[in-house]
């Protein structure tokens, strides 16, 4: 087997000085009536080639040649090419949590470069060196308003993603959180006043995105307002960082619980993923997930460590403010290294590029079908409302290799045939003027075939 | 000083600061293409969301960044330099071919939403690699959702309590052994069971008759981990699987130490009825200074209606889909599918493998932990006389008289041109060093490892200072962690 480092004499050397004769003997431990005699029924081994051309054949399965109007949560942007350079090395790809930080130094300081630079853009004060995904960072993280209010009961946004909501669910299900829903309202926008008769004086936490789960930004600032009236705190889940480039952080939040995709990771069929928590100083104990601190050597030298681990589950164990572990170190690096790249500059323009896309996008649709909530202010996603079922017209968008918006059916029936469309800076301007082309040649049908119905009847 | 360091020669390295120290207005690594589409006014769309100024973020230019990040990597240990043998860890070779075929273009940029019709390849490779886990762990269903080892625990005592609660009473307590891993306790706790602690006999190994005694019908699970954190494969597993039967209880089995076992033995083969692996442990997915992991949950047919949602289903055309209608699933425990492109470096491990190379790591993974007991017997106390699967643990005992810990004796080892083995774990070991050397090690490296070991160890006797004071090669010594806790500095902040 090519990454065994051995050779039959090397084993049977080994095997010797161990004294014993075979390497079965080692295995004794186990109840002879469960040893698996004979082999896995797994294929045999193969070549490298081989393997290569099997992950080929699934990549031709996998659309890879499709222009995509998907977003909902996982953002196409461009990711520079050193970032897979810098990552690639294997003292970064192969090293192990950074427990010794004399032999760690450097994924410490990225990782305290990274806290910095998640603090610069978020407008908290401290942030942790990265969670599972956005959807799992927002349940721990209203999980952490849970035990900081020690209140219970949550109120959730109907705009955040359907799927951090049935995350959070499942979080919730056997801690006592009871969930509330606060719907959205005509512009897309949470409905503040419904929102305020949700709050209870046993509400923990309001969770909320901003650019929400149709692309809208919020009125933080307002929404703030209501749950710190009330003694709740405010969390804001942030789904495209890229927004930041261009849209005022949700600083009146009390923690941030963000998914990082868009700055430089593959969308790769849904993860892996870098999801983050952010917060102010003054919470920093009940944070969940590993964090770095800067510290000196025994000769005043600057150096990292992993600090505050006595809220973690390897010391505290059941008392501990979560079970992570393992969290999305690497991915947390290709982030790092995306916002060193774009930078002060650079974000923002980037940013400016997705709104101006967007722009365009949202005004050519807007042409033949109807574009909802286009009164409230938007990032790079809207919601397009067709005549026509959207996974009809999507499937004639495929046969152009692209892929339509993402169908609303499933998680806001009441919005009827609506669609989720998103675009980058890597969306052009030809694609979206076939797809708006498409969506009004279906509009134009549905629209030709009412009249039809309509001079059947005068007839 | 006596010792003769054989792996290591300190060399020069570069000194690097912080990225925001190097940054000046101007420098960019940047370029967007031209705009094809008109202009907007940020003001007129954002109106008060517009954002003005992005603080601190740096401005800095394409060669400052490689040089910066580089001259960073420069200070890591990994296993591209060398052993690492954190017991429990299983830091093993990562094969180069499974990061090139995780970037192919139609895997690396697949959407979770894109069409069912044109994800088939990744549905696939979703199906292919939860059929050869079954396999391999010998179970009758899977999930891949889990974002890592914890996350499948979690994921797993929800399916637990699900299947109790199915019988009309979901149960108060998991039964945890002594010796598990931090997050055994911590994830029942948030799966809202208290936590009863099980001691460990003389041999290491879960206590009969402690067991016996604190079994009842209060108890939804025992979570195992086996091989144990001693590397002691519990002999008597299927008495203990059982004794929680006969009572209605589930035997959860964490599946960190599964590189002990595959293709030797399969543990839905003796009594486990649920259990998670760690892709990134047993199946070669990089650690990358910390993540990404990947959980998935084996379990037991009686489980299955429990899975998380959505699970993969072959339809009557033949092609595969995600199906979502699922009554009585725990529901999602992450958005979309799991961390998909640790499956796809798992699947590649597995193939190049085959059934004869993973039986061959098995053996290898034992064979070698043996080799370095054996080599350091009598330089080192060891606390349990068990047999040893894929992983020893000795203790400090002997080194304890002169002052020095297991942490010293690690720090040492830094300076011989190893990473140290994990220290101070399981915790019913004083002072322990837990050794996991894994398949990756040809004998001459294993050879260097219990020289460094022998000659620390000596060092001990003549010199301690020098192992109190270790490191002595690396660039920063020991940190003040002390200090790092007391006054936390969580970022930088510019000069005022």
């Amino acid at each position: 087997m090519r990454y065994l480092p051995k050779s039959p004499a090397d084993r049977k050397a080994m095997l010797e000085a161990i004294g014993v004769r075979s390497v079965d003997d080692l295995f004794a431990a186990i109840p002879a009536e469960y040893r698996l005699n004979r082999d896995l029924n797994i294929p045999r081994q193969m070549a490298e080639s081989e393997i290569v051309d099997f992950f080929r054949q699934r990549s031709r399965e996998n659309g890879e040649d499709y222009t995509s109007f998907l977003g909902a949560g996982v953002y196409f942007h461009y990711r520079p090419v050193i970032i897979d350079s810098l990552i690639s090395r294997g003292e970064f790809l192969t090293a192990y949590t950074p427990y010794q930080a004399e032999i760690s130094q450097g994924t410490l300081q990225s990782i305290f470069e990274f806290q910095t630079m998640i603090c610069e853009l978020t407008g908290m004060e401290v942030a942790n060196a990265s969670m599972y995904d956005g959807s799992t960072a927002a349940a721990e993280a209203v999980m952490m308003a849970v035990r900081l209010t020690g209140r219970r009961s949550v109120v959730v946004a109907r705009s955040l993603h359907p799927e951090y909501r049935e995350v959070l669910a499942t979080y919730a299900t056997h801690q006592g959180m009871p969930l509330a829903i606060a719907d959205f309202a005509n512009d897309g926008r949470l409905n503040l006043a419904e929102l305020e008769k949700s709050i209870t004086p046993e509400t923990a936490c309001l969770i909320i995105q901003s650019p929400n789960f149709f692309g809208t930004i919020e009125d933080v600032a307002a929404i703030a307002e209501i749950a710190h009236k009330h003694g709740a705190m405010l969390v804001v889940s942030i789904a495209e960082m890229v927004s930041l480039g261009i849209v005022e952080p949700p600083r009146q939040a009390d923690i941030i619980a963000m998914e990082a995709q868009s700055f430089g990771v593959p969308m790769g069929f849904g993860g892996p993923y870098c999801g983050v928590i952010a917060t102010r100083e003054k919470y920093v104990r009940q944070m969940p997930g590993r964090l770095v601190g800067q510290t000196v050597d025994k000769q005043g030298r600057r150096g990292f460590v992993l600090t505050l681990a006595t809220r973690e589950q390897h010391i505290r164990r059941e008392r501990a403010t979560s079970n992570i572990c393992t969290n999305q170190a690497l991915i947390a690096l290709m982030v790092n290294i995306f916002m060193t790249v774009y930078g002060k500059v650079g974000l923002k323009e980037l940013a400016k590029q997705n709104l101006a896309k967007t722009a365009y996008a949202a005004a050519q649709f807007a042409k033949f079908g109807k574009v909802l909530f286009a009164a409230a202010p938007r990032f790079n996603e809207f919601v397009v409302q067709t005549s026509e079922d959207p996974s009809a017209i999507n499937s004639r968008l495929l046969g152009h290799k692209m892929i339509g918006g993402l169908p609303l059916k499933k998680f806001y029936p009441e919005l009827g045939h609506a669609a989720l469309w998103c675009c980058t800076e890597l969306t052009t301007r030809t694609a979206i003027d076939t797809a708006a082309g498409l969506v009004a040649e279906s509009e134009r049908s549905v629209r030709a075939s009412r009249d039809e119905d309509v001079a059947e009847v005068a007839r | 000083m006596k010792s003769t360091i054989r792996k290591a020669t300190p060399q020069v390295n570069q000194n690097e600061g912080l990225i925001f120290e190097k940054s000046s207005p101007g420098k960019a690594a940047w370029k967007l293409p031209p705009l094809d589409v008109p202009e907007v006014d940020a003001a007129k769309l954002l109106g008060e969301a517009e954002r003005k100024d992005l603080g601190n973020m740096p401005e800095v230019s394409e060669i400052e960044i490689i040089r910066h990040f580089t001259r960073l990597s420069t200070w890591n240990y990994a296993i591209d330099l060398g052993m690492y043998p954190l017991g429990s860890c299983t830091m093993k070779y990562n094969p180069r071919v499974n990061e090139a075929v995780a970037r192919v273009e139609g895997i690396a940029n697949g959407h979770p939403y894109q069409p069912e019709k044109i994800s088939q390849g990744a549905l696939y490779i979703i199906k292919t690699l939860s059929e050869q886990l079954i396999e391999i762990t010998g179970m009758d269903a899977i999930t891949l959702q889990p974002a890592a080892g914890a996350h499948g625990e979690m994921t797993g005592l929800l399916m637990v309590r699900a299947y109790h609660q199915s019988k009309g009473n979901a149960r108060k307590k998991i039964l945890i052994p002594d010796s598990a891993h931090g997050t055994n306790p911590a994830t029942a706790a948030m799966v809202n069971y208290a936590v009863e602690n099980l001691k460990s006999d003389s041999r290491g190994m879960v206590d009969f008759a402690a067991l016996a005694a604190q079994m009842n019908e209060d108890v939804a699970a025992l979570m195992l981990t086996n091989p144990n954190t001693l590397g002691v494969f519990e002999q008597d597993i299927h008495k203990i699987a059982d004794i929680l039967h006969a009572k209605g209880g589930l035997l959860y089995m964490d599946g960190a130490n599964m590189n002990a076992l595959v293709g030797k033995v399969r543990p839905g083969d003796f009594g486990v009825d649920v259990m998670h692996l760690n892709l990134h442990k047993t199946f070669s997915t990089p650690h990358g200074g910390g993540g990404p992991g990947s959980g998935p949950v084996a379990i037991k047919k009686a489980l299955e209606p429990f899975l998380p949602t959505p699970v993969v289903i072959t339809k009557p055309d033949g092609t595969l889909a995600f199906n979502y209608d699922r009554p009585q699933s725990v529901g999602r425990v992450r958005a979309f599918y799991g961390n998909f492109g640790m499956f796809v470096r798992a699947l590649a491990y597995i193939q190049a493998n085959g059934p004869d190379g993973l039986r061959q790591t098995t053996e290898d993974a034992v064979l070698n932990a043996n080799y370095i007991r054996k080599g350091l017997m009598g330089s080192y106390d060891l606390p349990y006389s068990t047999p040893t699967m894929h992983e020893v643990v000795f203790s400090d005992r002997l080194q304890m008289k002169k002052g020095v810990r297991t942490m010293d004796i690690a720090k040492r080892l830094i300076d011989y041109g190893f990473h140290p083995y994990t220290t101070a774990f399981p915790l019913i070991v004083p002072g322990a060093l837990m050794i996991e050397p894994t398949e990756s090690e040809s004998k001459e490296e294993m050879d260097l490892f219990i020289d460094a070991m022998k000659s620390i160890a000596e060092e001990v006797e003549e010199d301690p200072q020098t192992v109190l004071n270790a490191p002595h090669s690396t660039r920063v010594s020991r940190l003040d962690e002390t200090a790092a806790a007391r006054k936390p500095v969580l970022r930088w902040k510019p000069a005022s």
